[in-house]
């Protein structure tokens, strides 16, 4: 069991290593998925009036939204560089735990993803006048959301990219399977920066449980993916 | 007609149809239970006390939410057994409850929305149980989407096996969301708490309303899987037909 367990952490660690060098030689997030969000950040500045107080309070839904936004970009680009050079059969081929795969599949996407919600961080700061408060609630709750994000996208993305219509069918099945995380992910939020009144931890405590079933539906259902796909 | 005409008669409608003795049954069944119901909805039931006309939309609105959610773990019971034993009857069986499901759940949302207009004066409000509701709905139309992509059945199966079994889990979000956000949508009318909000005959025709509407959904099921099975029977002649056709055509 520890030997399965073992191998399945390094297979993990291979191949989010191996996205995330792709990742720096290409540099697709800097370049293009990191000036989209700010892109969309000026815009929602733009679209609400930020004399009224509108931003600022409506901050934490447009943060998981512009997450949500780029994610789709990060997870399309994570496996559509699969579909070219016979990467995917070589990793059916490579003898890695199907399991392995996804969880290093999921590790270099939620890296990925922290960048953006970084970035966005410091947006929300800087342009929508947010002050950071409960930032305990605020780290777990990102992490948990981030997770499910991930995985949720690492199990889609192999999905959509064997699908004729790729580009269309990852938003159309991703975004109301995220539904969960956005709501609560937002919530916690709303709470932690004083918008709500309430428990936030048990939204953090949601977006755990969903990121442990997102991680463990892909960690099932990976192998079958992988052959079919 | 000789036993031979009889058997490959008999074979040619078990091919082309999709009704059986027992189908049939269940059809006059499913008719006279829709009829006893429509009888008692608008016929014998009164209007409810707070509710007043618009409780007769709650006749259609439970049943097919709860048949929907019935459906929906039909269709993801049916996605893991398919991962499991690749077995073709499930894959089928899947598709035909997750179709369904998007019928009863379509149903559903239009009755809410009716009774959303009446009850709040407006056909939507951004409430949580509205909202993962129709969120739902989506996740099912992608599903559906999936299924409709061309691939071979063993891909499709799997895709859509994972699909289903993804979308089910966002069934108890939809199901508590009423506890866990303060909704505007009313608790729930059955098994909310151990006494039941409505009685007499109010009661009778939802409860009712659970048997005939089962009943569509049974006969509705069986019909779609069947024209499935068909289809795929279909498409496996014709792919004989094309390998008997280019095997002619490299002995010439």
């Amino acid at each position: 069991m520890n030997a399965v367990l073992r191998s399945v952490g390094g297979d993990a660690i291979a191949v989010a290593g191996k996205d995330l060098r792709l990742e720096a030689r290409s540099r697709v997030a800097m370049n293009q998925v990191l000036p989209f969000v700010l892109a969309v950040v000026l815009l929602f500045g733009f679209a609400l009036d930020p004399d009224s107080g509108v931003l600022r309070r409506a901050t934490p839904g447009l943060f998981w939204v512009t997450v949500l936004f780029a994610a789709i970009l990060l997870i399309q680009r994570s496996f559509a560089v699969e579909q070219h050079n016979g990467v995917a059969d070589a990793l059916r081929l490579s003898g890695m735990h199907p399991a392995g795969i996804f969880l290093g599949k999921a590790g270099s996407l939620a890296v990925q993803l922290v960048a953006v919600e970084l970035l966005m961080a410091g947006c929300a700061v800087v342009f929508y006048d947010v002050r950071l408060r409960g930032p305990l609630l605020l780290m777990v709750s990102a992490a948990a959301a981030t997770i499910a994000i991930a995985a949720a996208g690492a199990v889609y993305g192999p999905l959509a990219a064997g699908l004729a219509v790729r580009e269309t069918a990852l938003p159309l099945l991703l975004v109301p399977v995220l539904a969960p995380v956005l709501l609560s992910s937002t919530r916690a939020f709303q709470i932690a920066l004083g918008d709500a009144v309430g428990g936030g931890w048990p939204w953090a405590g949601m977006l755990g449980i969903v990121a442990a079933l997102y991680v463990t539906l892909g960690v099932a259902v990976w192998g079958p993916l992988m052959e079919e796909t | 007609m000789t036993d031979l005409a009889a058997s490959a008669d008999q074979q040619q409608r078990e091919t082309t149809s999709t009704s059986s003795r027992g189908t049939r049954i269940l059809g006059v069944v499913t008719v006279v239970s829709m009829a006893i119901l429509l009888m008692f909805t608008f016929g014998i039931t009164s209007p409810d006390a707070q509710l007043g006309e618009s409780i007769r939309i709650m006749y259609v609105h439970v049943p097919t939410i709860s048949l929907t959610y019935v459906l929906m773990i039909l269709n993801a019971v049916c996605g893991v057994w398919y991962l499991a034993k690749r077995s073709e009857f499930a894959d089928l069986l899947a598709h035909a409850a997750g179709e369904l499901a998007v019928l009863f759940l379509g149903f559903s949302i239009v009755s809410g929305a009716l009774w959303g207009r009446i009850t709040w004066g407006a056909y939507w409000v951004w409430d949580a149980r509205l909202t993962t509701t129709a969120l739902l709905f989506l996740l099912y139309v992608g599903y559906l989407a999936v299924r409709s992509v061309p691939a071979e059945p063993q891909a499709r199966g799997t895709r859509s096996a994972v699909v289903g079994i993804a979308a089910a889990l966002l069934i108890p979000v939809v199901h508590k969301s009423v506890d866990w956000w303060s909704s505007l949508h009313q608790q729930r009318t059955l098994f909310g708490t151990l006494d039941p909000k409505i009685g007499g005959t109010q009661l009778f025709t939802l409860m009712f309303s659970f048997v005939a509407f089962g009943f569509l959904a049974a006969w509705l099921l069986i019909h779609r899987f069947r024209v499935a099975w068909l289809a795929e029977r279909v498409a496996d002649r014709e792919l004989d037909a094309a390998i008997a056709q280019r095997r002619e055509e490299a002995q010439r």
